[in-house]
């Protein structure tokens, strides 16, 4: 009986260290690919195609994706593609006027003929409504970023498998936003 | 004179025109205020501390170095219930579920076949270090350290027993789902464990409704069935159960010489306590070898034939890929490339990718599946054959045992456990005396 006991404790033992190399081996073949740094997610807003997913697709509600506003590129326009619906009926701050569905969008004025349009982050929802409008009659400073104060960083970002262009990919924290104008 | 006029006007025409093609082509330049107006900065907001990552993984092997402890020599349950607590509450409800060595399988498949992805090194630990442990003390992350666990130890309300070949038959779907996950993660599919990981909803407090749906149903049979995810479902509890059954040290439900008392028999909600053998039913006569060897010589007709199945279905199982499913809708119905109510189709028109050069991946990608479908089917019949092979080996037992595979060393049956429990139970009967007197 002791003679099984010992057999059984060998084959025990022999499979405890296989695994323990096969474990270590893993690792050595990963750590070729590992990096120290950490990864977050984020949209390049040259590829992004302003489809509106982002704002259905987020595991979160509201989306942590955010219409981010490019001022070197903006043209401060009083008749804003991003802002006003096309074909609106007149310019003031009527809701029918309006492109952006939650009113996230401030316009103040700054001198004759400029505006200033400021993101309400606690109101956007990252629809890209009026991206698609800025870069379709504007310079295109409106485009959408993911905010990395709300997103909480999931494993596989579940806008990015849903994105059609394959815009949102992973970046290193330390660059965390393509912004438009600083970002080629 | 006249033509002078003109040749300088063609110059500047065409200088203009070079400036117009190198520069950034902005519709409406950025105008000069008059006023002492500044222009604000694009608001942008840091992400989490690249530090905050060592803090988890420090968490993480603190968790468990305490709950080795308390298993080992405080034994404890409530201890081991409060630790669980707070790990729950730190990764499930502050961390939101991500990072979890669960998911990590899927990082490590992809890092070692994907191109372009690198794996953090907190997500090595948070693979490598719970089956570190359990290579030397069991499945000691699932007791505490899992927020997917911990949910689900918490809801336990009437366990019931489940006859041991659903067991067997129910436990061989974590084998699969792990290998289809690997699968999937190896040819940049998709991450299934973390798409369909059925709690993380609850911890954000938000998901899609199906998925919040799935994850209290499981909650709800949990109260009965204990544990189902992590017995059923879990992948890397699959893995943690192969590295667990080899483990150096285990819980022990008694802390000294077991009695055979019985005290312990049910308290396991888990059926992780082997009985005592029959000293009828061991007889290692010939048959029993006989069906040994003929299980053995099983296996790789098994994995031949795992392989054959699986791989022979790459086509279907390759269409979640999106770029394959794209393609394969495109071929078999072209007219819908003029659909414009498709997002992904409008996208792939309005690109520079071709519909040929859209086929070719796909069928890259179709070959990968069909190569990974060997494996995958292969693995599966090997966990069949091996789960068949144990069914005939006996081995003998005297006492109660933790079984080191089902284990989650909760620490629920050391309670049970009458011995050397003495000097308290004194001091029980001298309180009673005190109080009867």
């Amino acid at each position: 009986m002791s003679k099984l006991i010992k057999r059984r404790q060998f084959i025990k033992g022999f499979a405890r260290y296989s695994l323990g190399f096969a474990l270590a081996g893993l690792l050595g073949f990963s750590l070729k690919k590992a990096s120290n740094k950490q990864w977050v997610w984020q949209i390049d807003p040259f590829r992004c195609t302003s489809c509106g997913r982002c704002a259905t697709h987020c595991v979160l509600n509201p989306s942590a994706v955010k219409a981010l506003h490019g001022y070197d590129l903006c043209g401060f326009c009083d008749l804003c593609g991003g802002y006003y619906k096309p074909g609106h009926i007149a310019r003031d701050t009527a809701a029918e006027n309006l492109l952006c569905p939650t009113n996230a969008l401030d316009r103040k004025f700054v001198e004759e003929p400029y505006y200033e349009y400021k993101v309400n982050e606690e109101l956007c929802i990252g629809c890209a409504k009026c991206v698609a409008g800025c870069t379709a009659f504007g310079n295109g400073a409106l485009h959408l970023q993911i905010k990395h104060d709300i997103c909480s960083n999931c494993n596989e970002c579940a806008i990015a498998r849903v994105c059609p262009s394959d815009a949102i990919k992973r970046v290193p924290a330390n660059k965390a936003y393509n912004i438009k104008g600083e970002f080629v | 004179m006249k033509n002078f006029f003109i040749t300088t006007f063609i110059i500047f025409f065409l200088a203009s025109l070079a400036s117009e093609t190198s520069a950034q082509p902005q519709r409406f330049p950025m105008p000069e205020f008059q006023t002492e107006y500044q222009k604000p900065e694009a608001s942008t907001s840091e992400p989490r501390a690249a530090s905050m990552e060592y803090v988890d993984t420090l968490v993480l092997i603190l968790v468990l170095a305490f709950t080795i402890w308390l298993i080992f020599f405080k034994r404890s349950r409530r201890w081991i219930l409060w630790v669980s607590v707070f790990a729950l509450l730190y990764f499930g409800f502050y961390r939101l579920g991500c990072i979890c060595a669960v998911g990590s399988v899927q990082n490590i498949t992809l890092a070692l076949f994907g191109t372009g992805y690198f794996i953090p090194l907190t997500v090595l630990a948070f693979f490598a270090i719970p089956l570190l442990v359990a290579l030397f003390a069991g499945r000691v992350f699932c007791s505490t350290a899992c927020p997917l666990g911990v949910i689900q130890d918490l809801v336990i309300f009437k366990p019931t027993k489940l006859a041991p070949w659903v067991q067997k038959a129910l436990g061989l779907f974590p084998f699969i789902y792990l290998g289809l996950a690997v699968l999937f993660a190896a040819t940049a599919t998709d991450f299934i464990i973390c798409r369909y990981d059925p709690f993380v909803g609850i911890f954000r407090l938000g998901a899609e409704l199906h998925m919040i749906v799935l994850g209290i149903g499981i909650l709800l049979i949990g109260m009965f069935v204990a544990r189902p995810y992590c017995r059923f479902i879990c992948p890397y509890g699959a893995l943690l159960r192969v590295f667990s059954k080899f483990s150096r040290f285990h819980l022990s439900i008694t802390p000294k010489d077991c009695i055979n008392c019985h005290l312990c028999k049910d308290s396991c909600p888990f059926d992780a306590i082997d009985k005592p053998t029959d000293e009828k039913e061991i007889k290692p006569d010939r048959r029993n070898l006989k069906k040994f060897i003929t299980y053995a010589l099983l296996i790789p007709v098994f994995v031949f034939v795992g392989g054959w199945l699986i791989s022979g279905t790459h086509k279907t199982l390759a269409k979640a890929h999106p770029d394959v499913y794209l393609a394969n809708l495109l071929v078999e119905s072209p007219e819908l490339m003029q659909d414009t109510d498709n997002v992904d189709i409008e996208t792939f028109m309005a690109s520079d990718r071709t519909l040929e050069m859209l086929i070719e991946d796909a069928v890259v990608i179709q070959n990968k599946f069909r190569y990974g479908g060997w494996f995958l089917g292969g693995f599966i019949g090997l966990v069949i054959g091996i789960t068949l092979l144990g069914q005939a080996v006996y081995k003998k037992r005297t006492i109660y045992e933790a079984n080191r595979e089902k284990c989650y060393s909760c620490g629920r049956c050391m309670k049970y456990c009458p011995v050397g429990n003495e000097q308290e139970k004194v001091e029980l009967l001298s309180q009673e005396k005190q109080i009867t007197n």
